[in-house]
């Protein structure tokens, strides 16, 4: 073997063959490359014309170049040449003891410390000298046992890291313990840990020890801490070198309960810091699915953090005392706090029974004053068990009886009764501010802005205990916020309501700032060790040192107390632990956690933990030459005029890209979206485009798009109206949001459509479409008579979210939203037309000519008198069908069209023609 | 006529596309400027006075004209003298001379050979003349101008057969040719050039115009090659060996530049006129060319 420098060749005597590379590059340089031959009529103007001579007929020295550097490659390759052969040997001699951290901080590179100890292993047996492993976290009982090196070989596999360090007196006692006279190779973890020194001293007393630390750094991850919205990590690393980006994935189940990453970021190092600081800001929903942080590759335990209850969301119920008048969303009660709770917490609401049954972490009562025997003890209940209920005054706190025990139960104060208001009886002269918060109060050190007041509250009864139930009092002293622990709950009361009648407070960001206050207070994680003392724990799942989850399978419970007091060993492993149902998690690296490395005394030889491998570079050169050799062929076709130049090109990009290619990504298709035919949709949307639903029945298909088409025309031709051609809809795979207007032919005959097209087309009416069902059986349906297409209407219409309907009311504005209208025929005159029914509490009033119905578009149009023949057009603009008799039948002709443009235009415009403002101009007319 | 199958359905086809290409243009009437010396009256009137046999109009006798020639049957039927009109019955010659070689064979690949461009070309102006009523017919004596639709069939097959397989560029043959007839040669005119200025200047001296249409590929015109290269002729005749055929292009182009321009000169000088066309153009703009060109000039 031929060695030069760190490359060694297994077949030196191959390397002569490079001698003939001069010989060859002669011989090739003699050859010109090779003619092509050609028909060509013009060759008589060829004869006689010569070569320039500086044209070279020889082949140039760059792509002679290129193929002498492939010969070599080749010839190198023959020659077996090996980068960094392994000559080297093991010093020493006499039993070695090799001794790994077997910590978290070793997981990462386990495999290198393992091959490391193989090498060592070679190194023993060839020299013939015993050896004894042995893992700090797992010592073993009896005593380093010395053996021959092949022995261990087989036990290599077995040896795995823990997920915690070893205990410092335990190591030392037992390196003390072991007999004189023995090498020590420590492949440390590299951390600083405590007895270290004691053991190191020990093993030094028993003969040479050299240490082999992994140049790697070692990171791990801080439990995250949830602050103001945003969860704060901390990434730490042992040593301070120069900057370091560490990408920080937080884990967790997605919807369909798989496990992925739910979000990714990078925590920066500074160059010399130890610590990297980052925040992360989720939407709650996802924060709520996280169940741990780890650092991207990390690969050990220390690089994950598993969480718990501390991240997840609070769940809310919110109910108030008297139902909300519609439109009047700014004076509801409950506005304010859904604005302030919903970004941070579940928001529940229902009746008192059903919420209880939930659970919530806090009931929020505003303004409710009248609770039931049943209820206020069940809220009792649960605030005994942890709840918190916030309650707000109002007016109906204020008007109710008080008095009796029961009612007030559920108050932290005693009020005063009789329905005392505070703004008239204490007559003040001007509202009131609020006092600094006391120490002791919740709210203490939040910022009371100048422009929160409070014109009205609630009193309390004067009483010995108040003064220490009083949160927060305005300027005055009067309490605004009291507070009344009850078992292992508290009630709270606001003296003001809810809303901006009575103060300014829910307009001011202080509000939600005490809401979050007293909320915190409510949220798990913040207890101390006593708090958890008594409670039994059973684990759920481990974490490995790989950083690596498993079900935890049957241990014995473990007392609350020792989760929090005591670290991390064998006693009590990382991973999730559960009582009742709650979550904690004990994590490897704690709160306080400080990583630092470990500084060796001086003279203790320290190594790296690479061992050099060796490499062969065979493989490599032959790739090489064979690169080098394609170039010459493209080379070679190039110079011959074999190729063009634009095929050249075309060339190379097939080469590259066969080169390159692996398989591409695939597409895959967004199974939750249909697949929208895009220039189909795009014409729906660039114009008004009317549309109707494929029954299945040729002849009424037909018959509907030629009388929108008809329609279309029409509306054309006399208003501002400008549709595109009409559309035919299939309610199983079109997009419906595009069209105004669907216009719905019912046969009997015509399928059922999917639930899903029912969802969508739920959709559709929610969001402001209208359907035209047209039976078009006026004929027959006269007289009250039920025909197969009213049966069918009435199958098709159930899954709908159809509001209650009522004949057409000569008021509505179907009536005169174009046209002025009476009835709406079709071929058909006769039939009723039927749309959402008015408010109940819809009243003309005096001397208007029609009452103010609803708002928005009615959803559906019902209807039989087959309006679409009478709108039908062939491509001349001839009507289709006949419509009645004579001018008379003419004249309804032009009434259905009429109809179909009052419909579009109540459709387009909605409520407009509804308002009063143009009732003047309306009334006007009427009146000629 | 040969009956084999092959043969025959190669003229249909050639016959189609030479009608294809014909069917926009109107019949050709050929130019017959030295009417008097040259031949044969034909059936087919001119559509203007002139010697014949139908009748063509009516018109007043002038000063100059001869006693005879006044119709007396029509002028006794007013008050004033008339002289009865002749059509103009007279038929042009037209023989057609399309290169055969194997040079017409080559094609760069995308275009069709020049030899099926040729031959299209030619049938499609003989299809043109023959509406006119001329006498249509190719050099040579396999077949004479004659008229009629028949003659078209004998024009295909002639020109299908002619190929003079072996020779490696053609040359124009004169014979058969009749004085003061018209005649067109369709060729790459490759070959030597002193076949050529020695049958133009025969037919000149039989008082014969014409055309030449030079065919040409467009690879013959852009001489796109590159590196070593052996040209060889069609036939493998001639053979010209080039280290670096990219270099030799400039002077191709101009030895092909000047020998059109010899052939212009040899067409101005025996008053041809002379058309280049490339194989990658429409042949529909040669046709119009020979159209032009051999129509007759009021």
């Amino acid at each position: 073997m031929l060695v030069l420098g760190p490359i060694a060749f297994a077949a030196p005597w191959v390397l002569t063959a490079l001698a003939v590379l001069p010989v060859l590059w002669l011989i090739l340089r003699a050859v010109p490359p090779a003619p092509r031959r050609r028909r060509f009529p013009g060759v008589m103007l060829l004869l006689g014309l010569r070569d320039d001579e500086t044209q070279s007929d020889r082949t140039p020295w760059w792509l002679l170049l290129l193929r002498m550097l492939a010969v070599a490659a080749v010839i190198l390759a023959f020659a077996g040449p090996i980068l960094n052969p392994r000559t080297a040997a093991e010093p020493g001699r006499g039993p070695l003891l090799i001794l790994l951290d077997g910590t978290w901080a070793d997981a990462r590179d386990w495999a290198a410390r393992i091959d490391r100890v193989e090498a060592a292993l070679g190194e023993a047996s060839r020299t013939a000298r015993p050896v004894s492993i042995a893992v700090t976290t797992d010592l073993p009982a009896g005593g380093a046992e010395f053996q021959a090196a092949d022995a261990w070989r087989s036990r290599l596999a077995s040896l795995a890291p823990a997920p915690w360090a070893a205990d410092p007196d335990t190591l030392a006692g037992w390196t003390r313990a072991q007999p004189d006279g023995f090498d020590t190779l420590w492949l440390s973890d590299g951390l600083a840990r405590e007895g270290r020194d004691d053991a190191l001293a020990a093993l030094q007393d028993k003969g040479r020890v050299r240490i082999f630390e992994s140049p790697r750094a070692v990171l791990a991850l801080r439990p995250p801490v949830y602050l103001d919205g945003l969860i704060e990590i901390t990434a730490l690393r042992a040593r301070e070198s120069g900057a370091l980006q560490v990408p920080v994935a937080a884990m967790g189940l997605d919807p369909t309960g798989a496990e992925r990453m739910l979000a990714q970021t990078e925590a920066s190092f500074a160059p010399g810091a130890r610590q990297a600081e980052l925040s992360l800001s989720l939407p709650a929903e996802l924060r709520n699915r996280i169940t741990r942080f780890e650092i991207t590759g990390g690969r050990s335990a220390g690089a994950v953090s598993l969480t718990d209850d501390a991240l997840r969301r609070r769940e809310i119920a919110l109910i108030a005392g008297r139902e909300d008048r519609e439109g009047l969303q700014l004076l509801s009660p409950l506005h304010y706090l859904e604005q302030a709770l919903e970004p941070n917490a579940d928001l529940i609401d229902g009746d008192i029974a059903d919420i209880l049954q939930a659970n919530p972490d806090v009931i929020v009562l505003a303004d409710v004053a009248r609770l039931t025997g049943a209820e206020t003890e069940d809220i009792a209940d649960w605030i005994d068990r942890g709840g918190l209920l916030l309650r707000f005054a109002g007016p109906r706190l204020a008007a109710a009886d008080l008095t009796d025990d029961a009612a007030a139960v559920l108050l932290p104060v005693r009020l005063r009764a009789g329905g005392r208001t505070v703004g008239g009886a204490m007559s003040w002269g001007e509202p009131k501010a609020l006092r600094p918060f006391p120490e002791t109060s919740p709210f203490y050190g939040l910022d009371i802005p100048a422009e929160v007041t409070v014109t009205s509250q609630v009193l309390a009864q004067p009483d010995p205990d108040l003064p220490e139930r009083v949160i927060a009092a305005l300027a005055d002293g009067t309490p605004l916020v009291t507070r009344q622990r009850l078992g292992a709950g508290q009630i709270v009361l606001f003296h003001v309501t809810a809303n901006a009648e009575w103060s300014t407070l829910p307009l001011s960001g202080l509000f939600v700032q005490m809401l979050e206050r007293l909320s915190v207070a409510a949220r798990v994680g913040t207890e101390t060790a006593e708090d958890l003392a008594g409670t039994t724990w059973q684990a759920v799942e481990h974490l490995d040192a790989f950083g690596v989850l498993a079900p935890a399978g049957m241990s014995e419970g473990l007392d609350g107390s020792t989760l929090l007091a005591s670290s991390v060993g064998p006693a009590l492993p990382p991973g999730l632990y559960a009582s009742e149902d709650q979550r904690r998690a004990v994590n490897v690296i704690g709160a306080e956690t400080e990583l630092a490395p470990m500084v060796w005394p001086a003279g203790v030889p320290v190594e790296g933990l690479e061992v050099a491998r060796e490499t062969r570079l065979a493989g490599p050169l032959l790739v090489l030459a064979l690169g080098l050799m394609v170039a010459d062929v493209v080379a070679s076709l190039l110079l011959s005029g074999l190729l063009g130049l634009r095929r050249t090109g075309t060339a190379m990009v097939l080469l590259a890209g066969l080169l390159l290619s692996g398989p591409g990504p695939l597409h895959a298709q967004d199974a939750d979206l249909l697949p929208v035919d895009e220039a189909a949709a795009i014409q729906a949307i660039s114009e008004v485009v009317l549309a109707h639903v494929i029954t299945g029945n040729p002849a009424v298909d037909d018959t509907a798009r030629a009388g929108l088409h008809g329609l279309s025309r029409t509306l054309f031709a006399r208003t501002s109206v400008e549709p595109g051609p009409p559309v035919a809809v299939d309610l199983e795979t079109d997009e419906l949001a595009f069209f105004p207007v669907l216009y719905w032919p019912v046969t009997p005959d015509q399928p059922r459509p999917s639930s899903e097209a029912y969802a969508r087309l739920n959709r559709y009416l929610r969001g402001g479409g209208m359907i035209l069902f047209d039976t078009r059986d006026a004929d027959l349906a006269a007289m009250g008579s039920e025909t197969a297409n009213t049966r069918k209407l009435q199958d098709l219409a159930r899954p709908l979210d159809i509001p209650p309907l009522e004949p057409v009311p000569e008021d509505h504005v179907l009536t005169r939203t174009f046209y002025l209208l009476q009835d709406f025929p079709g071929r058909h005159a006769r039939g009723p037309l039927w749309v959402e029914a008015a408010p109940p509490d819809a009243e003309r009033v005096e001397g208007m000519p029609f009452r103010n119905l609803n708002d928005g578009v009615t959803p559906v149009v019902i209807g039989s008198n087959d309006w679409a023949a009478a709108w039908a057009m062939d491509g001349q603009g001839r009507p289709m069908f006949p419509v009645g008799r004579g001018y008379a039948g003419e004249r309804q002709r032009e009434m259905a069209y009429r109809f179909g443009i009052n419909l579009v235009m109540h459709v387009l415009t909605g409520n407009y023609k509804s308002d009063q403002v143009h009732v003047p101009a309306l009334l006007d007319r009427l009146g000629q | 006529m040969t009956s084999d199958p092959a043969s025959s359905t190669a003229r249909s086809g050639l016959r189609r596309d030479g009608e294809a290409l014909a069917a926009p243009l109107p019949p050709l009437l050929a130019d017959a400027e030295h009417l008097a010396s040259t031949m044969l009256l034909g059936d087919h009137g001119r559509r203007r006075p002139g010697m014949g046999e139908e009748f063509w109009q009516y018109r007043p006798a002038m000063a100059n004209d001869e006693a005879r020639l006044i119709d007396w049957r029509r002028s006794a039927r007013s008050d004033m003298l008339y002289v009865r009109e002749k059509e103009w019955q007279a038929a042009q010659s037209v023989v057609l001379w399309v290169d055969g070689s194997q040079s017409m064979g080559f094609t760069s690949g995308k275009y069709p050979p020049k030899g099926d461009r040729a031959r299209m070309l030619a049938m499609a102006i003989a299809i043109l003349l023959l509406r006119g009523g001329e006498r249509v017919g190719l050099t040579g004596q396999a077949v004479p101008p004659r008229r009629g639709d028949i003659q078209l069939l004998r024009i295909a097959d002639g020109l299908l057969g002619a190929d003079d397989a072996g020779a490696d560029f053609g040359a124009p043959d004169v014979r058969g040719i009749l004085p003061k007839s018209r005649a067109l040669f369709i060729s790459d005119f490759m070959g030597p050039l002193v076949e050529v200025e020695a049958a133009l200047t025969e037919a000149a001296d039989l008082g014969v115009r014409g055309a030449l249409l030079q065919v040409l590929d467009p690879a013959e015109e852009a001489f796109p090659y590159d590196g070593r290269t052996v040209f060889e002729s069609m036939g493998g005749g001639l053979r010209h060996e080039t280290l670096e055929a990219g270099g030799l292009r400039d002077r191709y182009l101009d030895r092909l530049a000047d020998r059109k321009a010899r052939l212009s000169e040899l067409a101005r000088i025996t008053g041809w006129q002379m058309l280049t066309h490339h194989t990658g153009d429409s042949a529909q703009s040669a046709l119009l060319w020979l159209y032009g060109a051999l129509e007759r000039r009021r």
